[in-house]
């Protein structure tokens, strides 16, 4: 046992590189303006600032991210090693800045009513005390900050090079996200019990993460990756402290992105949200959760890939079956694309598997075109309104093509995308992960991927019929336009569109991100 | 010696685990979460001994901060819930299913 002696000036002053964290900075520095402005500005004007604050913080971060990018060749450590900027990951932060700009053009809408988000959170549903507030046309303005404040968590926990600033991220993405869960404006008590549901998996699934990190902190002496993968090199991979690490970092990595059998709140939660948060963690936080996933993988424990494979097989065909049989019994809209979402993990997944220079630019090609679909599709279901809110219930879609073709059209369009049917970005995500898969040898996952996207297919058919080709409703929902979501929506299938019949600019800037893998 | 504290460690985590998967009130779920997160600075704490190194050490008080927002986030959670049903029975959550 060594003694540890420690000087009190023996620690040095850390060197930060301002610059190369600069997007991170702008959009963690933005939300604290949000925060002031929440202290300080009168309630008339908090509206109009938040929604500046955030547009502007979230596009200057999206600028600076581009800066880095075209700059000098992207392959920097910063912050003494804790964070890697690199290619990949600067390509997986750009996505999910304009994801979460589409994502807030819908946290932002109040055209269809004052607010998405509850009027007043501390308010019991169904108490005279909520009427008032509603009466009163009070909006929850500090949504703003904690959405900017879990998209900073997003850009660093895919960015994060060891194991306790990737913790950190973790949570700095979760708990904004667990807390906007739960404001929804219409059904209220759904959208409380997602919250609950979603915290207390989620920290319980971070506990898992972190006695991973602390087991491997055990192994290899030190929580950054590049030094478990030296140790693992070193010291060979059949340790157990190693193993079990490996096992319960997985866990909570996995958690993140919902792969199954870790899945069981994903439904639930993507239901009880409001849409336009879902819109936002469907997207964002399944990119920046794959970019850990992918961080994690190739960096710290590629040199260990013969014994984590088979538990990745396993996971990808389990979350991909799962996804694509239990969504065909779906009712609910919001539901049924939850599901979804789950099957795309496992796509996903089969990319990450091939640990390769193809497999890693074709997950990033898959991330960008399926996160602008996904934004898209949950735009489209804002706008499909009851008088209670929105037409959740699938049969509340029934004939909606034959009164409104150009919405259900759209919405047809994302769905075919979901089943990657060709033209759309969906196909050429899904071909390329899978040619990726096939080049690492895992065949038999790319056959379970096809039947599986053959099963997905019948469901999202099957609304398409259900859209165009049955009577609509007496009393069916009308659609709520406004300009700020029909952008969303135009963007989204605008992207989808682009990225399936010329997806070659697109494909060429994943390869080059993906080219130097990323930075130990 | 160090070993020893890395088995209560390993203790710990498995009793809030198995508290977690059977305690049905949000509160004690939650507690058990928190008495998870002690164990691990346990572990993190052993290990820097073995090792000789501070890292494990900060990590640990990293792991407090972040526990201590978790506190704050979710026990907001859990009382909002709480005033809506008039219960915290993890049981009693139970619209969304399937």
């Amino acid at each position: 046992m060594t003694p540890v002696y420690m000087a009190a000036g023996d620690i040095p002053t850390p060197h930060i590189e301002y610059g190369r964290l600069a997007p991170v900075l702008i959009v963690l520095g933005a939300a604290c303006v949000g925060v002031l402005v929440e202290a300080l500005a009168p309630r008339a004007q908090r509206y109009g600032l938040q929604v500046l604050v955030s547009v502007v913080g979230l596009v200057a971060a999206f600028a600076w991210t581009i800066a880095l990018g075209i700059g000098d060749q992207p392959h920097h450590v910063a912050a003494m090693g804790a964070v890697g900027v690199d290619g990949p990951t600067l390509f997986i932060q750009g996505t999910i800045l304009v994801l979460a700009l589409m994502s807030m053009l819908l946290i932002a809408e109040r055209r269809h009513e004052d607010s998405p988000f509850t009027a007043q959170a501390s308010t019991v549903p169904g108490s005279p005390e909520e009427r008032e507030s509603l009466v009163a046309g009070l909006v929850q303005t500090e949504i703003y900050p904690l959405v900017l404040f879990a998209v900073g968590g997003m850009l660093i926990f895919p960015a994060a090079n060891d194991l306790l600033t990737m913790f950190v991220a973790l949570e700095v993405m979760s708990l904004p996200l667990y807390l906007l869960c739960g404001l929804a404006r219409r059904r209220r008590l759904l959208s409380q019990e997602a919250a609950v549901k979603y915290f207390l998996l989620g920290a319980f699934s971070s506990a898992f993460f972190l006695y991973g990190t602390a087991m491997l902190y055990g192994f290899a002496g030190s929580v950054r990756l590049s030094e478990i993968a030296a140790a693992i090199s070193k010291q060979g991979g059949d340790e157990p402290l190693l193993l079990a690490g490996v096992a319960l970092l997985s866990v909570g990595l996995l958690f993140k992105m919902g792969a199954a059998p870790f899945q069981a709140w994903k439904p639930d939660v993507y239901q009880g949200a409001p849409t336009a948060l879902t819109a936002l963690m469907a997207s964002c936080t399944l990119v920046a959760a794959v970019g850990g996933v992918l961080r994690v993988f190739y960096v710290g424990l590629e040199t260990l890939r013969w014994d984590w494979r088979p538990m990745m097989w396993a996971v990808a065909i389990l979350t991909m079956l799962v996804g694509a049989i239990v969504a065909i019994t779906q009712t609910d809209v919001k539901r049924m694309l939850a599901y979804s979402s789950i099957a795309h993990g496992g796509f996903l997944l089969t990319g990450v598997i091939a640990t390769n220079k193809a497999g890693l630019s074709s997950t990033l090609f898959y991330l960008a075109a399926y996160g602008f679909t996904t934004v898209g599709a949950f735009a489209v279901i804002t706008m499909v309104r009851d008088a209670g809110g929105e037409a959740g219930h699938l049969s509340r879609w029934a004939g909606l093509g034959k009164r409104q073709p150009l919405v259900a059209g759209t919405f047809a369009f994302f769905l075919l995308a979901f089943a990657g049917i060709p033209l759309t970005s969906g196909f050429t995500g899904k071909f390329a992960v899978f040619q990726a898969a096939m080049a690492g040898g895992a065949m038999p996952l790319v056959i379970v991927g096809v039947v599986s996207s053959a099963i997905a297919a019948f469901f999202y058919v099957r609304v398409i019929v259900l859209m165009f080709f049955s009577e609509p409703l007496a009393d069916g929902p009308t659609v709520s336009f406004s300009p700020a979501t029909a952008t969303a929506v135009a963007v989204g299938a605008f992207v989808t569109l682009v990225l399936g019949v010329i997806p070659a600019p697109a494909l060429h800037l994943a390869q080059s991100a993906a080219n130097q893998l990323f930075v130990r | 010696m160090t070993g020893h504290y890395l088995v209560l460690s390993a203790i710990l985590f498995t009793i809030g685990g198995i508290g977690v998967l059977i305690r049905r009130n949000a509160i004690v779920v939650f507690m058990c979460v928190e008495l998870m997160l002690n164990a691990t600075n346990l572990a993190f704490v052993s290990f820097a001994r073995m090792h000789g190194s501070l890292d494990g050490q900060i990590i640990a008080f990293f792991v407090m901060v972040v526990a201590a927002a978790e506190v704050v986030v979710g026990l907001a959670i859990i009382m909002t819930i709480f005033r809506s049903r008039k219960s915290s029975s993890v049981d009693d959550a139970n619209l969304l299913k399937y």
